[in-house]
């Protein structure tokens, strides 16, 4: 598994290393600190401060009403999420791992995303989901799912996830001031990794939709997000030996797609490549390489590549370095950019 | 025109509704109020002498499981282990009521009890070491496989059951959960369906006290969880699930109602789980020392010594004997454990489906290429 490289946000102020774990359960907090109808529930999320500690103190500090460890049963977190939006609260669920909040989908498909849609926007529902998710921590069966694809599939909802500990702050409060629902996708190797982060000098808040830089290259362009981040970081590094100058787009945001920075850098470039852990097949990637295409064609010296998971189920974690992407299949993937007609 | 001069308005008396009966009488399905025990009371005294020793056997082995698991996590040999330690009594019960032909549907913590219905106590680890997501072959040991996401595993109880019933053959399900998977609704849907098709299903509840972190009070606020059976239409027991003999009793109850067509039951063992949730977890920040020590003195295999000793059916040559045998397992467990499991990373493309699709070949290809690629520089680094 690659270090979680992260890239430093470059503003003043930042200097105390903090974990991406840290940042999250500050936007919490400081969200439940400016609005009282921020609600935080979940399994375990009070007393023990969640199983990733995200929620670590949040019930000391306002209360067991307003974080609150609900019974064991997801369907229901979520469907009681809904009936407080509707009496103008802002909840935020916590899903303990991604393959748990399965039960729930019925309520996020059926109600979370349709709500705004049903009511003609008379009753929108600001509802943040919190999901852990991705491989790469050695869980067993149910505790590495990537579920991205389902989400984006289902109009009416944000699907959102940062890559890097400044983001973990900025990309939560963004979510949870929504009036939108959010999937808050959390990349759950990232959880420790560290980067000069400074709770006491506010990260921005971005708005929900926008793609960064976070590389800039010439010679193709690496798209992805999540826990793909380091790794694509990481095959930037080591393809400058070999003479390419990549640049490394970090998503940030599946659901909405910003065609702009991604447009913008494919037309610079000439390639591009998407990188993530979810299956290929109908995944994300299939998506992005259309819009890609759509928008880029023009410009495009090699058909756009996608670097996926394999499309199999989640492995055991003995075998999972072996079905995720890591940096020598994305660096195939760039040699496969000298790309000729007919080849 | 206004009500009143509705033809006939002026005769209608208003009437009572048309009459109403329960569809099945509650009283019988109700729970006992306390738990039923029999270690400690008179009808110990009938308890049968062999089977005694022979739940004493399992209780010792299985807590030396527990204690070996647990260590093969220190030494990085399992990737997580949940120990179900100071619930051996219910997992060995559970194990022991069956026939050869009924089946068990663990949960992710029961590998106790699929053990001791005659697992390969390595294969039974095979999820939790991260070698194979299920090491045994389920129609084999009429064993379904370890499931992790919470009482999923049982709607799957009732339909085995519901099929082997419609095909004619006396098979009963034995399904477990947590005291926290009752929350889920895959829990009501199963006990409603079994109640509706009478299926040969038990529940077994293992009641420990916590869902991880969270105690009972809040996940509940039955009677007890054994009372929840009345809802759908089938019996509750309340059992000590401490207590191996009253254990085996009551799900040797459960188990020959359904074999005979009288349908399901919902047995709430109450136990308490000693250890930690797994491994990985940290217990002290959210139970208290004092709790778990009251427990430890209504210790399972304790309990069963003290009938046995009492009994004169143990002396201390006996349990040495036992504890040496326990002993040896848990050795031969470490032995085995100790030993890297060969895997073949292709094994990632096999039984995805039952005939490889254009895809998986493909990707087959690209694996086996990289693979090769790799090896020339590892037998270099040599
Ligand atoms: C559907 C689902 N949600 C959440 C989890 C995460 N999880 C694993 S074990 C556990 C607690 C289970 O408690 P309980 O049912 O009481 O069983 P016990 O651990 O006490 O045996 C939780 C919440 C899960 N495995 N499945």
């Amino acid at each position: 598994m690659s270090s979680a490289t992260v890239v430093e946000a470059g503003r003043p102020g930042r200097t105390k290393p903090a974990t991406m774990a840290q940042a999250l359960g500050r936007a919490l907090r400081d969200s439940m600190a400016e609005d009282p109808a921020v609600h935080v529930l979940g399994e375990d999320v009070g007393t023990l401060g969640g199983v990733f500690r995200i929620t670590d103190g949040l019930a000391k500090e306002f209360g067991e009403d307003r974080c609150t460890d609900t019974p064991l049963a997801e369907a229901g977190i979520l469907g009681a999420a809904v009936g407080m939006a509707m009496y103008g609260l802002r909840p935020v669920v916590e899903m303990q791992f991604d393959a748990f909040a399965y039960p729930a989908f019925e309520q996020l498909v059926s109600h979370v995303a349709k709500m705004r849609n049903r009511t003609r926007g008379a009753m929108p529902l600001p509802i943040t989901v919190r999901v852990p998710y991705g491989g790469g921590i050695g869980g067993v069966e149910h505790h590495s799912d990537s579920s991205e694809a389902y989400y984006m599939a289902t109009p009416g909802l944000h699907v959102v996830t940062p890559a890097t500990v400044d983001d973990a702050y900025g990309l939560l409060r963004a979510s949870i001031a929504s009036d939108d629902p959010v999937v808050f996708l959390e990349p759950k190797r990232l959880y420790w990794s560290k980067a000069a982060w400074s709770p006491d000098s506010p990260s921005v808040v971005e708005p929900i939709g926008r793609a960064v830089v976070r590389r800039s290259g010439r010679s193709a362009t690496l798209i992805t997000y999540g826990p793909s981040l380091p790794v694509c970081m990481e095959a930037a590094e080591a393809a400058g030996a070999e003479g390419w100058d990549l640049e490394v787009v970090d998503l940030r945001s599946l659901t909405p797609f910003d065609d702009e920075t991604v447009a913008a850098s494919v037309r610079r470039t000439g390639r591009a490549v998407v990188v993530h852990e979810s299956s290929g097949f109908g995944g994300p990637g299939g998506e992005i390489a259309a819009r890609i295409t759509e928008r880029c064609f023009h410009h495009l010296e090699a058909p756009v590549l996608r670097v996926a998971g394999f499309d199999i189920p989640y492995p055991p974690p003995m075998l999972e370095r072996h079905h995720l992407p890591g940096v020598d299949r994305v660096l195939d993937a760039v040699a496969r950019l000298q790309w000729e007609a007919g080849s | 025109m206004t009500v009143q001069e509705l033809p006939g308005a002026a005769a209608y008396r208003p009437t009572p509704p048309p009459a109403w009966k329960p569809l099945t009488d509650p009283a019988p399905l109700l729970p006992d109020p306390e738990p039923y025990r029999v270690l400690g009371t008179d009808a110990a005294a009938d308890a049968d002498p062999a089977l005694l020793l022979r739940l004493y056997t399992e209780l010792v082995r299985g807590r030396r499981y527990n204690a070996q698991a647990t260590a093969l996590t220190k030494q990085g040999r399992l990737a997580v282990y949940p120990s179900s330690t100071g619930q051996e009594a219910c997992e060995i019960a559970a194990a022991l009521v069956l026939e050869d032909r009924d089946w068990l549907f663990p949960s992710y913590r029961d590998t106790l009890a699929a053990v001791a219905r005659g697992l390969d106590p390595v294969e039974a680890l095979s999820l939790l070491r991260g070698d194979r997501h299920t090491g045994y072959d389920p129609r084999e040991h009429r064993v379904a496989p370890l499931c992790t996401p919470l009482a999923n595993q049982l709607p799957h109880a009732v339909g085995l059951a519901h099929a082997a019933r419609l095909k004619g053959d006396d098979v009963v399900a034995l399904a477990m959960v947590g005291d926290g998977g009752t929350s889920e609704g895959d829990f009501h849907e199963a006990l409603n369906f079994a109640a509706v098709w009478q299926a040969p299903v038990v529940f077994l509840v293992q009641n420990n006290g916590f869902a991880i972190s969270v105690p009972l009070a809040k996940q509940t606020a039955a009677p007890s969880l054994a009372h929840k059976a009345v809802g759908y239409g089938m019996p509750g027991r309340l059992v000590d699930g401490n207590d191996a003999v009253a254990m085996h009793q009551v799900l040797g109850e459960a188990v020959a109602r359904a074999r005979s067509g009288g349908g399901p039951t919902l047995v709430e063992a109450v136990t308490y789980r000693m250890d930690a949730h797994t491994n990985a977890d940290d217990a002290t920040r959210y139970r208290v020392a004092e709790e778990v020590e009251a427990w430890r003195a209504h210790d399972p295999i304790r309990l069963l010594e003290g009938e046995l000793t009492g009994r004169g059916l143990l002396g201390d040559d006996g349990i040495e004997e036992v504890r040496e045998a326990a002993d040896r397992m848990a050795a031969g467990l470490r032995e085995r454990m100790n030993t890297d499991p060969v895997l073949d990373p292709m094994d990632l493309f096999a039984h995805v489906y039952a005939e490889q699709t254009t895809q998986l070949r493909e990707q087959a290809a690209q694996l086996r290429a990289e693979l090769d690629a790799e090896r020339p520089e590892q037998e270099n680094g040599r």
